[in-house]
């Protein structure tokens, strides 16, 4: 599937989506896809600074743990708790109601070292070959 | 597909939830050809094999299976296995992961009698399990065998789907169904035409995921978890298999000393009060002292999701209704201990 353009992406698999000084993070459909069924979302709590590449909670599937990593830096002013009430959330609507952490940027330049979508979705194919 | 014992294995096929719910209701089919199946013929078999086990071998019938651990010299576990004893041979089947330890202390180490010829017919043999309530509803057409007459833990040869094979009524998930051994060259036609019949009876394909949570849910070890060359059978809760009248065996006086001594370190079964899965090698707390770690954690679907785990804990802390905390990613967890199994089939 083609990846939604409105946003960038990791190589770990976390898209975001940056909105002024605003942005919202999530995992791809790629991400849910390979995990299966998630079970337990953890999410950090408002208020806290999360840093480019570094882990900011964790999704697990039945089988394993997965850290989410902070595609840039900011402090946490949102967390999706329909998605951790109804993990499957994640794996129905990846990109919209699987939500996971709103942020206020601390430095949008930081997106240049993000992936494009179509940078993104060579990653994609790259790993499914 | 995930490297596996020395073998590429599919983890799931639907995905974990919908594999598990088909062998809980319907039917699941395993590839088990990774397994270790060693055949022993000639005499003294039984005997050789009692000298090297906790649990009894020579007076198994014809036709039973059982369950078996063979031990170090210090009680722990080799590796546990099921022999089957059938008409013109004994089968031994191991942990794929084991398989090249088994056979080498079986073929060298071992002290095999010089009237005892075993033979590793793992590459030339295929193992299919089908696994769930409607297993006979599926197989039965599929074969001239009464399989409502195969008594639990007991083995046939016969004819199935114009192929020989051995058709065992055990299995690794805590519900009915059969263990196919096959020739190699008869899988791939066997599988493809339980494929094709499996929809009528809600048949999936089920990979290693959901047969760990499986087994897990039905409290069953897993080597390398709740059994490894440092965990006694004692100290894994397999009692019920440990027959310590048995005339001289490896590990039987280091057996006998720990259960004399009791006190010992010991699979517990714990549920964890909240949503998060409790993994292997957590840390396992109660108060500040630190009780022991997880060996297998996992969400069970048959206890409607809550988080089931084993813990290799202090013997204080063993008893159901023990509350103890799990740490995991720096916080603790509470959770309780509970009897094993997490799940029993209605029979």
């Amino acid at each position: 599937m083609a990846q939604p353009t409105d946003r960038f992406y990791t190589k770990e698999h976390e898209w975001v989506k940056i909105d002024g000084a605003r942005a919202v993070i999530g995992i791809t459909e790629h991400a849910q896809n390979a995990l299966g069924d998630i079970v337990y979302v953890e999410l950090p709590k408002i208020g806290a600074s999360v840093e480019q590449g570094k882990p900011i909670g964790v999704v697990e599937s039945v089988k394993a743990v997965s850290d989410i990593f902070a595609p840039i830096s900011g402090t946490v002013t949102e967390v999706n708790s329909s998605a951790v009430d109804d993990p499957a959330k994640v794996n129905g609507d990846p990109f919209g109601d699987g939500w996971l952490v709103k942020i206020d940027v601390a430095d949008a330049g930081q997106s240049k070292q993000l992936l494009d979508a179509a940078a993104y979705d060579a990653v994609v194919q790259a790993e499914s070959h | 597909m995930s490297p596996f014992g020395g073998f590429l294995m599919p983890i799931q096929y639907s995905g974990i939830i919908d594999e598990h719910r088909a062998v809980r209701t319907a039917v699941g089919m395993f590839d088990l050809s990774h397994m270790g199946q060693f055949v022993m013929t000639g005499d003294g078999v039984p005997e050789w094999l009692d000298t090297l086990t906790v649990n009894e071998v020579a007076t198994m019938r014809p036709g039973q299976a059982r369950y078996n651990v063979f031990t170090n010299e210090a009680g722990g576990a080799l590796d546990d296995t099921i022999i089957y004893r059938l008409p013109s041979h004994w089968l031994v089947v191991v942990n794929a992961s084991n398989s090249a330890k088994m056979w080498a202390w079986l073929g060298g180490g071992a002290g095999k009698p010089s009237g005892v010829s075993i033979d590793d017919r793992t590459p030339r043999s295929a193992l299919i399990a089908l696994q769930g309530p409607r297993s006979i509803e599926l197989l039965q057409p599929l074969t001239s065998v009464d399989l409502k007459s195969i008594k639990y833990y007991h083995a046939v040869e016969g004819v199935v789907d114009g192929v020989k094979a051995e058709i065992a009524r055990t299995g690794y998930t805590g519900e009915d169904g059969f263990e196919l051994f096959i020739a190699a060259s008869d899988a791939e036609r066997l599988w493809d035409k339980l494929s094709v019949e499996g929809p009528r009876v809600g048949l999936r394909p089920a990979g290693l995921g959901a047969r760990d949570v499986l087994r897990l849910e039905a409290g069953m070890p897993l080597y390398g978890h709740e059994l490894d060359e440092t965990i006694t059978p004692l100290q894994a809760g397999l009692d019920w298999a440990v027959k310590l009248d048995k005339p001289g065996f490896v590990g039987k006086q280091a057996l006998l000393d720990q259960r004399s001594r009791g006190g010992y370190d010991r699979i517990a079964g714990l549920i964890m009060d909240g949503r998060a899965p409790a993994r292997a090698g957590y840390r396992v707390f109660v108060g500040d002292l630190a009780a022991g770690e997880i060996r297998s954690g996992s969400p069970a679907p048959a206890l409607g999701g809550k988080n089931i785990a084993t813990a290799l804990v202090s013997s204080g802390v063993a008893a159901p209704g023990t509350q103890i905390e799990v740490e995991i990613r720096g916080q603790r967890h509470a959770a309780h201990v509970v009897a094993l199994p997490f799940y029993k089939r209605s029979r």
